[in-house]
């Protein structure tokens, strides 16, 4: 895998990386599963509900991304995305998945409204209007639910009705033999087998869209002049500013939409996922979603893979009974530290290098004498790896350089 | 100044130009001619109105009365983009540039070439490589704007103005960020873009390089524009420069004794501070202020003034050793070298030496929080602390209701006067002071003149850092000039002539008297 | 005298228009908002509700000042929930499996409780400051961090006990490690004796922050970070410190609830007291009387929401009215601030600068 990670970093060309980690990444699944003797690790059910638990995680950091792009710090993206999970639950159980679905969207983008005015117009801080919409969208979730859910069949005051559920697709044909080649543990063919199998198993159209949404982001910002302009905002609104770019307007573009794809990521929850409304069925994941964003560098692409991988780890150990399967993934991240930290050896990075194999090694240490791994340890997984990244590769992350500062046109630095 | 009836083609024409802001005058009756196709300069002094009166050019601000006429039609600017339609651009002295973008990016931005709703790469690719190689410039479009290092950056604003049609480049004080080779890079582009039929006016107030690359030059003092000199027909001299823009007349120096004494209170050697582009902003100091002497530094703002005070002071790292009274306080942190009786009045006040949002009394004890009246051991003594800033109040007349106004509310000469009167409490050893009387008024500076000397008479060693010429001439025992962060020469303030001082402060004459 | 009123005008008009917006909401579904808010009113004046807002207020108290220690120095200490968490749980064990002679065991449990917050909070310290990590997103990444170390700490093969049918906890805690309370003249329930040790942190934090050297020292930072670098403060120490001490106090949060009333700590021990204490520094603007005075209209809040239940209205009118509470008070005091700037301007700008 070190030199897999090598080749990637001589290769300029985006699809020849793209290429060398999906091996890299493949092979070492293939050979931890190998080692660890866990089947499940790369099963059809595995990595289906994988893609499941990652599209809202990734669709909040894809949110997150819109706004800091923006320059926009936004912490508030667990209430948006409560607000789309309420929105999704009511007009989802009366009139149908679809308009659960604009639901979601006119809530979320509603509260971003508040938000953005706070932030943008009235200039307060980010962090605090951040919290405050997180205070905001559970109360007023809560509320809204108790009075319109309480009464009905199949709901209670923390429940809606169900809501009929959104078309899902599985490739019936190659399901099931694909299924067989995994179960039959060949090298690299197995893991390749069980991903095709399980991406493709219940594939709900939500997820589709939301990984249309994360290659329309990725042109759109990068590759049109509006993207370029609003990206501007967030690295220098002033240079923007004295070339004739509007500013707040983008800013507010941003805020928007992030709230809009927050609430996406909740509607998800609501119809996709559980089938209802369901107070606290975020659990947090707009926060993990601000994870992932960092953890991907501000990029859908990598916000993306960090989803995946959060998402893969949360499917993993709720799948996981007695823990062996999270206990192989304890040895899959070991092996990752060690790399980066031969990595770090060769860029002279004395004391990160020292720090990544101290942890490496513990993790495999740990690993030869333990039989299994606590699931409620296996639940933090995602929030150490982004703090990790945040220690140890400050200086690999790239934040739009104005994110998180209050703008005010005219003022000079 | 003859000039013979050809038809000159001026590319820019400002006729009786005003400007007044609340309290003064900006720009008086300004005159300029810039022909099309030279290097005009603009020289000045900090705040002469060079600064506004390109700010007027460009569209940001609007003259109280007067003409400006571009390419022969007069012309009324509302905003920079009528400015940028007429094809002037300006090259800002901070440069407006995203770091995490590439060249490319950044030269398009809001100028944005289109192929069906989508970024046109390769043409705006092409269009830049075009530009580059047409005049010289010599830039890759690719690269990331933060890798490259300033005289690049630079290039990349010239770009960003060409790029959008200038003909007309107004480039603000441009070498004040480049080292020696960047600047003879700059020098080299714009004579391409003159050979192109660029127009360029080139604010500035470095004479040496003025007179290098200009082919008129115009200068503007207090507001005015005092001469135009057309270096094709005239032979000028850096000194009869200087002259102009100095003026020729300094005060002269009140008759008194020495105070000096050969105690060392402040010996510094070899200090060299470098900003993060690695360009030094000071080299390699050294010299020694004695218990009841005056040092004073002069020059134009921006030669590496603030940086010495940083460094002393501690708030800037540098190389080099400060010894205080005898102490080697080069590691050591700002409050330990406070502590041992180190006074500091900032440049910059609201930024360095105020708490503006808390009451005058809780300002008294800031930066000696450590030291009576203001603290016993570890616990503040409040009032104490509120009895003292009243007697400072009532000894340097400092105009407030009472200590409990906010800092923010007094007016800027009342603030300089506390903060004057906190400084010199506690008998300091070592003043550093920068611009001290700078917004006080005239009676209140003749005042703080007389502290200062009644302390020095007592043995304060003061560093006096001032723009004022009044002020540098009549306080300091010793004087040395600083340009671009080394020390050019020592005048003795009773007997340097207006001329030395001015030549040395602006570069006209490179080597100085030992 | 003119500026305390200038202070108290955002916060009571942030009141004033919750009350409002709550009111608006109310009547569009039909309830009757002067009839409901007296019968709030009523309820949270008999002994029983004002002992339990004392408790609440108790609780909210130290969460609101430990916020105000990082919001003094411009440090965002988001992560209050997780320090108070994990700070309580590892009170709870150690009150749950040791006994102290005599009433020993209090003072002990309550600084390990501090020592746990701090130290949490520390990490977070480290990375900003060694690692420039912002503490936003640290703080908000340990409070998970925490939840998870927590639940494997209470499981029962590692140090959790069967407390009740159906509860997995701590142990409960014994006589000698419990905090008494005094009762009110008529009420059925104890306040938490933890209330005076509140009033005695309201003090000290006054005392620290106003009336010493390291106070003065981590206002001017948050004041001005250049000109307290220039009056020579170490910006580095000074955020581990201010991080340390607010982790600290954070660590005080879950006792009262811990040794006053519950005894024991399960993995369901309320868990959103960090954000309450961040919208109550907002509130009383990071002053101690102001933190006390909003962290009683929320605890008076709180307890009163228990009769809407009753009256058809949906007690979560209240979260609301707190959010927008929250969100109306910065909004008020950006405007004020901005306003204040202006006619400060138009003051200086006829004297020269």
């Amino acid at each position: 895998m070190t030199a897999a990670l090598m080749v990637w970093r001589s290769t300029a060309s985006k699809k020849v990386k793209f290429f060398v980690i999906a091996i890299s990444i493949l092979a070492t699944l293939s050979l931890v599963r190998i080692w660890a003797d866990v089947l499940d690790l790369t099963s059809r059910g595995t990595i289906s509900a994988a893609l499941g638990l990652a599209v809202p995680i990734g669709l909040a950091g894809l949110g997150g991304l819109w706004a800091e792009r923006a320059g926009v710090v936004n912490i508030g993206l667990e209430g948006m995305m409560i607000l789309g999970t309420f929105g999704a639950g009511w007009l989802g159980y009366q009139y149908g998945p679809w308009v659960g679905l604009l639901g979601a969207i006119g809530f979320g983008l509603a509260g971003a409204a508040i938000f953005a005015l706070a932030t943008i117009t009235f200039g307060v801080d980010q962090i605090i209007a951040g919290t405050a919409m997180n205070i905001l969208g559970l109360g007023f979730a809560q509320f809204f639910a108790k009075i319109t859910f309480a009464n009905l069949p199949g709901g209670g005051p923390t429940q809606s009705p169900s809501i009929e559920p959104l078309p899902t697709f599985t490739l019936d044909s190659l399901s099931d033999p694909l299924v067989d080649i995994h179960r039959d543990g060949y090298f690299m063919i197995s893991e390749i087998a069980g991903f095709i199998s399980g991406v493709f198993f219940r594939l709900s159209i939500l997820t589709v869209l939301a990984a249309g949404l994360f290659i329309a982001t990725s042109y759109i910002l990068w590759r049109t002049p509006f993207g370029l302009r609003l990206r501007s905002v967030g690295e220098n609104p002033h240079a923007a500013d004295s070339l004739g770019v509007n500013v707040y307007l983008y800013k507010y573009i941003g805020v928007l939409t992030s709230g809009v794809l927050a609430a996406l990521g909740g509607a998800f929850l609501a119809i996709a996922a559980s089938g209802v409304y369901r107070e606290g069925q975020t659990g947090g994941r707009g926060f993990i979603g601000l994870a992932t964003m960092i953890f991907g560098n501000w990029r859908p692409g990598g916000t993306a893979m960090g989803a995946a991988v959060f998402g893969y780890i949360d499917a993993l150990q709720l799948r996981d009974a007695n823990g062996t399967a999270m206990r192989a993934v304890v040895l899959l991240g070991a092996l990752v530290l060690f790399a980066l930290a031969i990595f770090a050896l060769r860029a002279k990075r004395y004391q990160t290098m020292f720090a990544l194999g101290v942890i490496s090694a513990a993790l495999i240490s740990w690993f030869l004498v333990t039989t299994q791994l606590p699931r409620e340890v296996a639940l933090v997984a995602p929030y150490l790896a982004t703090l990790l990244v945040l220690a140890f590769a400050s200086q690999r992350l790239r934040p739009p350089a104005a994110d998180g500062i209050p703008y005010r046109k005219g003022e000079s630095k | 100044m003859v000039a013979a009836r050809r038809k000159i083609l001026l590319a820019v024409q400002l006729q009786g130009i005003w400007k007044r802001f609340p309290g003064v005058i900006a720009n008086s009756d300004i005159n300029l001619k810039v022909e099309s196709g030279t290097v005009h300069a603009i020289v000045g002094e900090n705040g002469a109105g060079k600064s506004t009166l390109m700010k007027i050019l460009y569209g940001m601000q609007k003259a109280d009365e007067g003409t400006i006429s571009v390419n022969g039609t007069e012309i009324v600017f509302n905003s920079p983009s009528d400015a940028i339609d007429v094809g002037i651009g300006m090259v800002h002295q901070h440069f407006m540039l995203a770091d995490n973008f590439t060249v490319l990016e950044n030269v398009v931005l809001g100028s944005e070439p289109r192929k069906a709703g989508s970024l046109d790469f390769t043409a705006a690719r092409n269009k830049i490589v075009e530009i580059s190689t047409n005049y010289g410039l010599d830039i890759d479009p690719d690269a990331l704007v933060g890798d490259l290092g300033v005289g690049d950056r630079q290039r990349v604003e010239i770009l960003k103005v060409l790029y959008r049609g200038a003909r007309i480049l107004i480039l603000d004080e441009p070498t004040a960020v480049l080292v020696p080779h960047e600047v003879d890079e700059l020098f080299e582009a714009l004579n391409g873009l003159k050979a192109e039929g660029i127009t360029i006016m080139f604010i500035s107030h470095k004479l040496d390089e003025v007179l290098e690359i200009a082919d008129e030059i115009t200068v503007i003092r207090r507001g005015t524009t005092v001469a135009t000199l057309n270096l094709k027909t005239q032979q000028v001299t850096a000194e009869e420069l200087a002259e102009l823009m100095v003026g020729s007349e300094l005060p002269t120096p009140e008759t008194r004794g020495s105070t000096v004494t050969d105690k060392v209170i402040l010996s510094v050697s070899g200090l060299t501070a470098t900003n993060k582009d690695g360009k030094d902003e000071i080299s390699d100091l050294s010299f020694e202020i004695h218990a009841g002497e005056i040092l004073g530094i002069a020059g134009v703002e921006g030669n590496g003034q603030s940086e010495l005070v940083e460094a002393i002071m501690g708030t800037k790292a540098a190389t080099g050793k400060v010894v205080i009274n005898g102490v080697d306080v080069s590691e050591l942190g700002t409050r330990k070298r406070r502590e041992l009786g180190v006074a500091y009045i900032p440049e910059d006040r609201s930024r360095l030496a105020l708490l503006l949002d808390a009451p005058l009394w809780e300002n008294r004890m800031l930066g000696h929080q450590t030291q009576i009246p203001n603290a016993k051991g570890f616990r503040l003594t409040p009032k104490l602390a509120r009895e003292d800033a009243k007697r400072i109040i009532s000894e340097f007349d400092v105009r407030t209701p009472s200590v409990d106004v906010l800092a923010s509310a007094l007016s800027g000469g009342n603030q300089q006067k506390f903060i004057i009167g906190r400084e010199m409490s506690g008998e300091p050893i070592l003043l550093v002071a920068s611009h001290p009387t700078r917004g006080v008024d005239v009676g209140a500076q003749a005042a703080i003149w007389d502290e200062l000397r009644a302390a020095r008479e007592k043995g304060l060693a003061v560093l006096l850092i001032s723009a004022d010429l009044d002020e540098l001439i009549g306080m300091s025992d010793s004087i040395k000039v600083i340009l671009r962060g080394k020390f050019v020469a020592d005048a003795d303030p009773a007997t340097v002539t207006p001329q030395e001082l001015g030549n040395a402060m602006t570069g006209a004459v490179k080597a100085g008297k030992q | 005298m003119i500026k305390r009123l200038d202070t108290l005008l955002a916060p009571l008009f942030a009141v004033m228009f919750s009350v409002i917006f709550a009111s608006l909401i109310l009547l569009a579904f039909g309830a009757n908002p002067i009839s409901t808010f007296l019968r709030m009113f009523d309820y949270a004046t008999t002994p029983r509700s004002m002992t339990l807002i004392l408790n609440s207020a108790t609780t909210y108290y130290f969460s609101a000042v430990a916020v105000a220690i990082g919001f003094k120095m411009n440090l965002f200490n988001i992560g209050v929930n997780g320090q108070y968490r994990l700070a309580t749980a590892v009170a709870a064990l150690v009150a749950g499996y040791v006994t102290f002679p005599g009433y020993l065991g209090i003072p002990i449990i309550i600084f390990i409780s501090m020592l746990v917050g701090a130290a949490w909070a520390g990490i977070a310290a480290w990375l900003k400051v060694v690692r420039g990590v912002s503490e936003v997103i640290s703080t908000i990444m340990l409070n998970f961090i925490a939840i998870g170390l927590i639940a494997y700490l209470m499981a029962p093969t590692v140090l959790g006990v069967q407390t009740a049918e159906n509860v997995i906890g701590t142990p409960i805690i014994s006589e000698g490690n419990r905090i008494p309370g005094f009762t009110l003249p008529s009420a059925p329930i104890p306040v938490y004796g933890m209330f005076f040790l509140a009033v005695a942190l309201g003090v000290s934090y006054w005392y620290i922050l106003n009336r010493t050297r390291f106070g003065f020292d981590l206002r001017a930072v948050g004041m001005s970070p250049t000109a307290a670098v220039a009056s020579g403060v170490n910006v580095k120490r000074m955020t581990v410190y201010a991080m340390l001490l607010s982790g600290a106090v954070a660590g005080l949060v879950g006792l009262p609830l811990l040794l006053g009333a519950q005894y024991t700590f399960t993995v369901n021990f309320p868990g959103n007291y960090g954000f309450t204490g961040i919208a109550i520094a907002l509130l009383g603007r990071n002053h101690p009387v102001g933190i006390a005075f909003g962290a009683l209209l929320w605890a008076f809040l709180d307890v009163s929401a228990q009769i809407l239940d009753l009256t058809g209205v949906p007690r979560e009118i209240i979260v609301i009215m707190q959010g927008v509470i929250v969100l109306s008070v910065v909004i008020a005091y950006e405007v004020t601030r901005r306003i204040k700037i202006k006619r400060q301007q138009a003051a200086v700008g006829s004297a020269g600068h």
